[in-house]
């Protein structure tokens, strides 16, 4: 075949994300050596001094903590129960079509103006939530203004905006598996739960990897619900490295540190996620079907 | 017994999934006297409807905001974005998934995540270098401006669902085809792409989704002329507008989207979507 054949298909898109993308990710780069902010012209060079701030900044990395187990703790929840909802939907209930649609929604709502809605759900003197406690007899709950409290209202928003996102994916996934499998598991007399432990669980694997890495990506990046709901309080209890960034670089204007955190978080993030992608693919090959 | 189990399980879910959004709808028709006392949840019995925060955003004596130029530009810069992305992205995909490009160590899998990366960037770091460099540019506050930020993030999600539905599409088809004497390109044009359409529509479904929903860019890089929707909402939030406007205002603005969710289970029901991420 000519070379100049696969060219035409890569060359145009990888040259235009290229192109987008080269100037932000150069400047972010040239930036952390300066002391830059908006009101300076030139950039000076200042050497590493933003880089040794920022291994003592012990708010920074406080942050990058907790987004390590908030955006874990809502993928695994997001996988689990988009998993079983997208088994519910796949087969064995009734409506089903009905609750596809409904379980679908909210994804399709903006999450920065349905972390307005949740504030004024969780708001703790006229929220719903604690209008639906005090009506059963309990005690309101400072939702926004407590640490404990505060996270799981951000973990609860997280799942309810994102758990869609792999019941769409495992569901079509789910969809287009082949028969014969079940068949086979039918004729032998399998049991539901093996069935799904034997079969199904490992003929989604491929499936579940891909929906788990793009979801932790994007959970990586958690900043509409904190910004909108806790905008990173109780002090810091809530705060995520996008949320720290956007308050250093975009609110108190030192641009320069906040690339350094920008580009420090870009740098852990991709070596995290290609560990990850590394260990599923690892996990998932020997037992392939 | 299992069988209570999962319909208490459907239920609590589907409740769940419906809170938000009853909330916001409920919201969006109370007076002032029926937020600011306390939560109140059941039109009538609880409060009496209102128009208030809906008269305040829809065209007319009482509105306090434009809420129709910002749809306009919204569609134009998601369907922009999308077509953008799908275009160039499934290109790339297709490419990835039938040839071996090779340079130095580097392989597809290599060009791939490269592609996947750029989604790992959080837009907070992007905005102000994409700030300066639109301004460069004279795209600030354009439609193609935006349009080109967002196709940076929205690109990476095609490939990443193209290359794996590309996979699944034997190669014979376009081997045919070059036999009966195509070339490659005409192969993916006449035989390939009419194939791809479930792909395709899943893809720009997450292209529209993500594009429409996108705050954090439109809020930096735009400023009047193309203020998108959930800006010009996010706008109203800023200004410590009451509750009833914010929800009228934000009901509003994810109608359109919750349209495609509609579109979406007919597409799963005919078993079209099931090709589209094996």
């Amino acid at each position: 075949m000519k070379k100049g054949y696969p060219r035409f298909f890569l060359l145009p898109g990888l040259i235009l994300l290229i192109a987008i993308i080269i100037f932000p990710l150069l400047f972010t780069i040239r930036v952390t050596f300066s002391s830059w902010n908006v009101s300076q012209t030139g950039l000076n060079f200042i050497g590493g001094e933003n880089w040794a701030e920022m291994a003592r900044d012990t708010r920074y990395w406080g942050s990058m903590l907790r987004l390590f187990y908030l955006s874990f703790l809502t993928v695994a929840i997001q996988y689990a129960l988009g998993f079983a909802i997208a088994l519910f939907a796949w087969k064995g209930i009734a409506a089903r079509r009905f609750f596809r649609v409904l379980w679908l929604i909210p994804m399709m709502t903006t999450p920065s103006l349905m972390a307005i809605i949740w504030r004024s759900i969780f708001t703790e003197d006229i929220g719903a939530l604690n209008g639906i406690l005090s009506r059963v007899g309990l005690n309101p709950v400072n939702w926004l203004t407590e640490s404990g409290p505060a996270n799981i209202a951000i973990t609860i928003v997280e799942v309810w905006q994102w758990t869609p996102f792999m019941f769409l994916i495992l569901l079509a996934g789910l969809l287009s598996l082949p028969k014969e499998p079940f068949m086979a598991a039918a004729i032998d007399g399998a049991s539901a739960w093996k069935t799904f432990a034997r079969v199904t669980f490992p003929m989604m694997a491929p499936i579940s990897i891909g929906a788990i890495m793009i979801r932790l990506i994007d959970a990586s990046k958690i900043f509409d619900s904190v910004f909108t709901m806790t905008r990173g309080g109780p002090g810091n209890a809530t705060e995520t490295p996008a949320a720290y960034i956007f308050q250093r670089s975009l609110q108190d204007f030192q641009i320069a540190y906040g690339s350094t955190l920008a580009l420090m978080y870009l740098i852990l993030a991709i070596l995290t996620l290609t560990i990850i992608g590394k260990v599923f693919a690892r996990l998932s090959k020997p037992r392939g079907i | 017994m299992y069988k209570v189990l999962k319909a208490t399980f459907i239920t609590i879910w589907s409740l769940f999934v419906l809170f938000p959004i009853m909330w916001a709808i409920t919201t969006s028709f109370k007076p002032e006297s029926a937020v600011v006392n306390g939560a109140t949840f059941i039109p009538f019995l609880e409060f009496q409807p209102s128009l208030i925060g809906w008269k305040a955003i829809l065209p007319g004596p009482d509105s306090i905001t434009n809420l129709i130029t910002p749809t306009l530009n919204s569609f134009i810069v998601t369907a922009g974005a999308t077509a953008i992305s799908l275009i160039f992205g499934s290109l790339a995909a297709y490419g990835l998934s039938r040839f071996t490009y090779g340079w130095k160590n580097y392989s597809n899998a290599d060009i791939i995540f490269f592609f996947v990366s750029q989604r790992i960037m959080p837009p907070v770091v992007l905005a102000i270098p994409f700030f300066l460099l639109l301004k460069e540019l004279k795209l600030l506050d354009t439609h193609l401006g935006l349009i080109l930020v967002l196709t940076s993030g929205l690109m990476p999600i095609v490939v990443w669902l193209m290359v794996d539905f590309f996979n699944a599409l034997p190669r014979e088809i376009d081997e045919m085809a070059m036999l009966e004497g195509c070339n490659p390109i005409q192969a993916f044009f006449r035989t390939i792409l009419p194939l791809s359409k479930p792909g395709l529509t899943v893809a720009g479904m997450f292209c529209v989704i993500f594009g429409w929903n996108d705050v954090f860019f439109a809020l930096t890089l735009t400023a009047t002329k193309v203020l998108t929707l959930p800006v010009a909402v996010i706008a109203l939030n800023g200004t410590v507008t009451p509750y009833w406007i914010l929800a009228a205002s934000t009901v509003f603005s994810i109608i359109p989207l919750v349209g495609l969710a509609f579109v979406i289970e007919r597409f799963l029901s005919r078993g079209n979507l099931g090709g589209a991420v094996r």
